[in-house]
């Protein structure tokens, strides 16, 4: 029998296990929407804007692993949906997005509502169609999926045009897909393998280094294997955390800009780097020139485009993190079989980063005048009983949460990091929440970055999401007048957020509950009452204006020349009253 | 370095944007492009000049492969190829200069493809420094117009075994 292109599109995701959706309609989904409500399998979030629904998907995605779902209309609906796109394309989140597009007729005529939408988003997904005809569909929608999921994850866009989705034909679900030109490596090459294992095995000062990667290829145990029977330390990527236990003893937190002082220095002078499922993005790197000088490097990644790109490898390995891990498990067992020897081989290097631990530990000191924002991290990570799946936005309070909650599971850590996205941190929970809805979802926020998608309270709301939103309130754009008070001589050229809305009042406007903690002595009581609550709260917490974050490499700067603390001409030019506003104590510049 | 790239890409609407696209997005360099169907309908190869260091060459191989539409992709500067291009050249053609372009056209063993009483039209096929020496020549001539069709290549049937320098499993689709 004959379908339309609407129901070939609902029996397709029904095929690939879809069950939530994320979207917005308009002029030219409609019949798609129309068959949509129509049926029980597939659920539509209806965002209240396009964005939102892009990183819902991507929230959705991180945290099962399974492809995110946007269906959007043409035009603003397209173009509203490409930072999502973007972003999933940097941080390698499987997404399958459905834009409507007008008639196929009307296509290149400037019709009303129409975009150029495989055009717009042909740099910033993995693989775009435009579908022109109906019969083609099904095919598509199944590729599609393929794509997205497979090799290195990422966002796959397909534009449906009106007539399409009207439009009758044969309805056969394809059992395989058949694309000659995409064969993602998977095993690691054998050699290549050993040649690593024996490198591993001589090394006295080697180093993990986990990224995003190895969070999609669902290595954690892998790791944990390759880590223990090797007894190397662990750093892991803003996109990795999660993927080697935070509390493990092996463990090293995370590097990078902001990373801890013990993981930098451990890179700095390691002997060996094994890279899994990392890309050495600048803001782990810093100065190329000057990365990691001693190590020799291997490099696992599905992504051969990965290897060599901005650092060399001595031994590139392509495939598929988990399953070169384990191939080097075997090797690697096959080899050792005295892990006491392996041990003592490790224990100086092991000695010197506990060392550096100690001596550089992550502080912040808490009076009882004005919360720092540290603290209201560590305290959310000791009453959630390190048990959250936890999403961020992007800024200083992204990195605390990275720094100070230290995840112990894979895909809890739902955070943007190659596109820095601010806005992706509330509708990203939202998308994990509707995926879990009986787990505990937590957003670490702040005012710049919550009020660039705030809209959604209404869909959290209406879905009576229990999500916890922790909102650290700082009058300003954190990292951005960090950056001004390090490097601009403090002319806070708009960082400062004087006019932000009350957010408890906001809170209450959209019907969920608002809390906050205006004093230290208010967080513990706030938290543990928001914690509490079975719907959707949001706690607003004043923290400290001036707080910076901690360690931190300077754009440009060697990874081992970190600032730990104010710089003393800053501290200087606070007390002079050359920055434009200054903390009084106890009240800042916040609302009061 | 001067590198050859031949790509053998999906014949679809919308392909040659995203090799095109990859090239400009990431900064790289299309000295030039040609793309035309191969026997088999459902396929096209684009052949395009592009010059870079070794390591920007390699990035450039392995985000072709990356594309989905991308069968294969080999750098025809690491095998031994011929390469050709074909060129149109509209020349002024004085009284007193008509002999003279005669002359240089029989030496190339080009062809006058089209005259009109104040121009000739010259084609020549060849490789790139044979192309560029007809110009040159053509230049005091008085050059009215000039089209070039970009290069194409092809491997040398003997060596087409020879081992590229870096691995094979990074360099063409399997």
């Amino acid at each position: 029998m004959k379908k339309t292109g609407a129901d070939i599109f609902v029996e397709s995701l029904r095929h690939e296990g879809v069950k939530t959706v994320f979207g917005l309609p308009g002029g030219v989904v409609l019949k798609i929407f129309d068959v949509l409500c129509q049926q029980k399998d597939i659920e539509l979030v209806l965002t209240r804007h396009e964005q939102a629904a892009a990183h819902m998907a991507e929230g959705y995605a991180k945290a099962t692993g399974r492809a995110g779902v946007v269906l959007v209309t043409s035009g603003p609906g397209m173009t509203n949906i490409v930072t999502g796109l973007a972003d999933a394309y940097m941080d390698s989140v499987p997404l399958v997005a459905f834009t409507g597009q007008v008639s196929t007729n009307l296509i290149g005529n400037d019709a009303f509502q129409e975009a150029d939408n495989v055009g717009i988003s042909r740099p910033c997904t993995k693989h775009n169609v435009l579908v022109k005809d109906v019969s083609d569909l099904a095919a598509i929608i199944k590729e599609a999926f393929y794509i997205a999921t497979t090799g290195r994850p990422g966002p796959v866009l397909v534009d449906i045009p009106k007539d399409v989705s009207t439009e009758k034909a044969e309805f056969k679900y394809p059992d395989k897909v058949n694309l000659r030109g995409y064969n993602p490596t998977v095993d690691g090459n054998k050699h290549q393998i050993k040649q690593a294992a024996e490198e591993i095995m001589r090394a006295k000062r080697p180093i993990i280094y986990v990224g995003g990667g190895a969070v999609f290829s669902n290595a954690a145990d892998a790791i944990l294997e390759f880590a223990e029977i090797t007894q190397i330390p662990v750093t892991m990527t803003l996109m990795g955390l999660g993927s080697f236990p935070g509390n493990h003893p092996l463990s090293l937190g995370m590097l990078g800009m902001h990373g801890a002082y013990w993981s930098n220095m451990a890179m700095h002078h390691a002997d060996l780097l094994i890279a899994v499922g990392a890309r050495f993005d600048d803001r782990v790197t810093g100065k190329l020139s000057e990365f990691c000088p001693e190590a020799r490097v291997v490099h696992i990644d599905i992504d051969p485009t990965s290897i060599k790109k901005t650092f060399h490898a001595h031994i590139p390995i392509v495939g598929d993190v988990k399953t070169v891990l384990r191939q080097m498990n075997v090797v690697l067992r096959a080899m050792d079989g005295n892990a006491a020897e392996m041990k003592a081989l490790r224990a100086p290097w092991l000695k010197q980063i506990e060392d550096w631990k100690k001596s550089h530990p992550l502080t912040y000191k808490q009076d009882d005048k004005i919360t720092k924002p540290q603290y209201v991290v560590e305290k959310l990570y000791e009453l959630t009983k390190h048990d959250a799946i936890v999403a961020t936005d992007v800024g200083q309070h992204q990195m605390w949460a990275a720094q100070y909650f230290k995840g112990t599971k894979p895909r809890t850590w739902l955070t943007s990091g190659g596109l820095g996205t601010m806005g992706f941190g509330f509708p990203a929970a939202i998308g994990a929440q509707k995926a879990f809805p009986d787990r505990l979802v937590v957003c670490i926020t702040s005012e710049g970055s919550f009020q660039m998608n705030l809209q959604e309270l209404a869909t959290a709301a209406e879905h009576k999401l229990p999500i916890k939103i922790v909102l650290l309130h700082n009058g300003c754009h954190g990292m951005v007048r960090q950056w001004q008070d390090l490097f601009y001589e403090g002319r806070y050229s708009a960082s400062q957020l004087g006019n932000t809305p009350d957010f408890v009042k906001l809170a209450e406007a959209y019907g969920i509950l608002g809390l906050r903690a205006a004093k230290p002595s208010e967080v513990e009581p706030v938290l543990k009452e928001g914690l509490k609550h079975k719907g959707p709260v949001l706690m607003d917490v004043y923290t400290d204006p001036f707080e910076n974050c901690y360690p931190m490499i300077p754009a440009g700067g060697a990874q081992h020349e970190m600032m730990l603390e104010d710089p003393p001409e800053l501290l200087e030019a606070r007390k002079g009253g050359v920055h434009k506003r200054k903390v009084e104590e106890g009240e800042g510049v916040l609302p009061a | 370095m001067e590198h050859i790239i031949s790509i053998l890409v999906e014949n679809k609407f919308g392909v040659l944007a995203r090799v095109a696209g990859l090239f400009s997005a990431r900064g790289y360099n299309i000295e030039s492009l040609s793309v035309a169907p191969t026997l088999d309908p459902t396929t096209s190869m684009i052949t395009i000049v592009t010059i870079g260091d070794d390591r920007i060459i390699e990035q450039i191989m392995k985000q072709l492969n990356k594309v989905v539409e991308v069968l294969k992709v080999v750098d025809l500067t690491e095998t031994h190829f011929l390469d050709r291009e074909t060129a149109l050249i509209k020349v002024h053609t004085k009284p007193e200069h008509r002999d003279e372009a005669i002359r240089i056209t029989d030496i190339f063993r080009a062809k006058i493809v089209d005259s009109s009483p104040t121009t000739y039209t010259i084609e020549i096929t060849g490789d790139v420094d044979k192309v560029e020496a007809l110009i040159n020549l053509l230049r005091p001539l008085g050059i009215r117009e000039l089209i070039r069709t970009g290069r194409i290549a092809i491997a040398r049937e003997t060596t087409r075994t020879a081992s590229p320098r870096r691995e094979p499993a990074l360099l063409v689709k399997t």
